[in-house]
């Protein structure tokens, strides 16, 4: 099977980009090495080509009750042009995947998705609609679209040098579907994956014109970054990623993404699941650690309490900008205390790790 | 990619460098370049008794992890403890960074190795792939 391409393909091989397969997405996974592009993002601002997102249209009277049907989340609190993170769940509490909802108005949104998930999520979403719901127009628009983000401190200063509307007026998780960058017509929100300020664009235009435009607005403040350092940001920050903090095995309580269950809201899939393993505690838990003895957690690594299984790390790494060993763990809940001693299996070895909460990166306000 | 003309080197890309009785042990320019930022390097003990073929040290970069094996036998005698601290120096200069020094038993096991030439074409080969 061939490799699928962005439009950005020529831009990243201009650039240096070291293009591995992604999912069946030829995309690079590094430019000037992970780490370096790690602290550019964290220093001054990071440009990313993310087109290989899925982006999923739903239109029609019904949009939002069917959306709020699908969604763990409460899609009846945001407002027209406000973002909104949420995820979508099995019957019995697993997920189908996480994903950033767009309202543009109650009969209209754009659901931004897991590029590995977007048929699976379209398959999904067409299997609930046919199975209550009608008049509704829902469209996989993936191929429509190309989607940059730009992240960093240095990001809104960049960006606005070629952007047709005062930046300031979009706030964090809202967007402005009507704006023109290097006068080519955009969506763009304050969004990101890098716990960083920061702008995500959608086009259906030129998408390399807007990335050359913004590497020149931004000069030495701006560098084109990987999904390495896209995926060593997002953990940094503490950001799950589908296929190891959730997926069909792990629902968000287990995964801590408790603030994005709304299970007080009207019915929706995954629901009764969720609040029974609220009220049981459900015997899982994620927990944040902290190698104390020498070496890297790695996703699947066993996590042991005395000598006895009590989970496995699902994203483990070091940690550039915090120079750090981090991990994050799914354990038996028992097993969750504050600065509590566990031993993470490395090549047969037990190395020891400590819980330990907030130690993941938090951009300073 | 670089490689330097006194080397040995093996097939999962690493070199030696023979200075009478002992070898020095390290890994190319090539495998670093695949590795990426190497933030841990998982080092052998010293005054261990090593086959060809065994895995001395683990080297992890941001992405990969990543197995080292000694293409001789004998006694290590020597490690180099700065990578412990900066494995970043694999990045940096591979064949001045070595990992460990071996007394090795059998000097024919270097019949085994590459020279550079042999290495580049193998090297050559494997972008290929």
């Amino acid at each position: 099977m061939s490799l699928k391409r962005t439009k950005l393909y020529d831009m990243h091989v201009e650039y240096g980009g070291k293009m591995v397969d992604f999912g069946g997405w030829e995309l690079p996974v590094q430019y000037a090495g992970i780490i370096k592009e790690h602290n550019m993002v964290r220093q001054k601002a990071g440009l990313f080509d993310v087109s290989h997102m899925g982006e999923i249209e739903i239109k029609g009277d019904q949009a939002e009750d069917f959306i709020q049907y699908l969604m763990t989340n409460d899609v009846k609190t945001i407002k027209d042009n406000q973002v909104q993170y949420s995820l979508m769940c099995y019957p019995h509490g697993g997920v189908v995947d996480d994903l950033v909802i767009y309202r543009f108005s109650r009969e209209h949104y754009l659901l931004v998705v897991n590029a590995a998930n977007t048929d699976k999520d379209f398959d999904w979403i067409q299997l609930n609609y046919q199975e209550g719901f009608s008049g509704l127009i829902i469209e996989n628009v993936s191929e429509q679209y190309s989607q940059l983000a730009l992240q960093g401190p240095a990001a809104e200063d960049i960006l606005q040098k070629i952007c047709s509307i005062d930046l300031k007026d979009i706030k964090y998780f809202w967007f402005n579907p009507r704006v023109k960058l290097a006068g080519i017509d955009c969506l763009v929100s304050r969004t990101g994956y890098t716990g960083e300020d920061g702008f995500e664009v959608y086009t259906s235009g030129d998408a390399s014109v807007i990335w050359e435009e913004i590497l020149k607005a931004g000069g030495e403040d701006v560098a084109p970054i990987g999904l390495g350092a896209r995926d060593t940001l997002r953990f940094e920050a503490k950001l799950p990623l589908y296929g190891q903090e959730i997926n069909e095995d792990i629902s968000p309580l287990e995964a801590g993404l408790g603030y994005f269950v709304k299970l007080d809201k009207a019915n929706f899939i995954g629901r009764e699941a969720l609040k029974a393993q609220q009220q049981t505690g459900g015997g899982r838990v994620t927990v944040q650690f902290e190698m104390v003895g020498k070496g890297i957690p790695r996703s699947h690594y066993q996590v042991e309490k005395d000598g006895v299984n009590i989970g496995w790390v699902t994203t483990g790494a070091f940690a550039p900008a915090l120079n750090k060993n981090l991990g994050l763990a799914l354990i038996k809940s028992e097993f969750n205390v504050n600065e509590g001693a566990m031993d993470i299996i490395i090549r047969d070895k037990k190395i020891p790790a400590r819980i330990r909460p907030g130690i993941f990166y938090k951009r300073s306000k | 990619m670089n490689a330097a003309a006194e080397l040995f080197y093996t097939e999962s890309h690493e070199w030696i460098r023979i200075e009478g009785e002992k070898a020095y042990w390290g890994i190319t320019d090539y495998a670093q370049e695949h590795l990426g930022d190497i933030v841990f390097v998982e080092l052998p003990e010293a005054d261990i008794d090593i086959e060809a073929g065994d895995r001395l040290a683990v080297i992890e970069s941001v992405k990969a992890v990543s197995d080292v094996y000694t293409p001789l036998s004998g006694t290590i005698i020597l490690v180099n403890e700065d990578l412990e601290t900066s494995p970043e120096l694999l990045n940096e200069d591979p064949y001045e960074n070595y990992i460990a020094v071996i007394a090795f038993s059998d000097i024919s096991e270097k019949e085994k190795l590459m020279s550079v030439s042999q290495y580049e074409a193998f090297c050559q080969e494997e972008d290929k792939k």
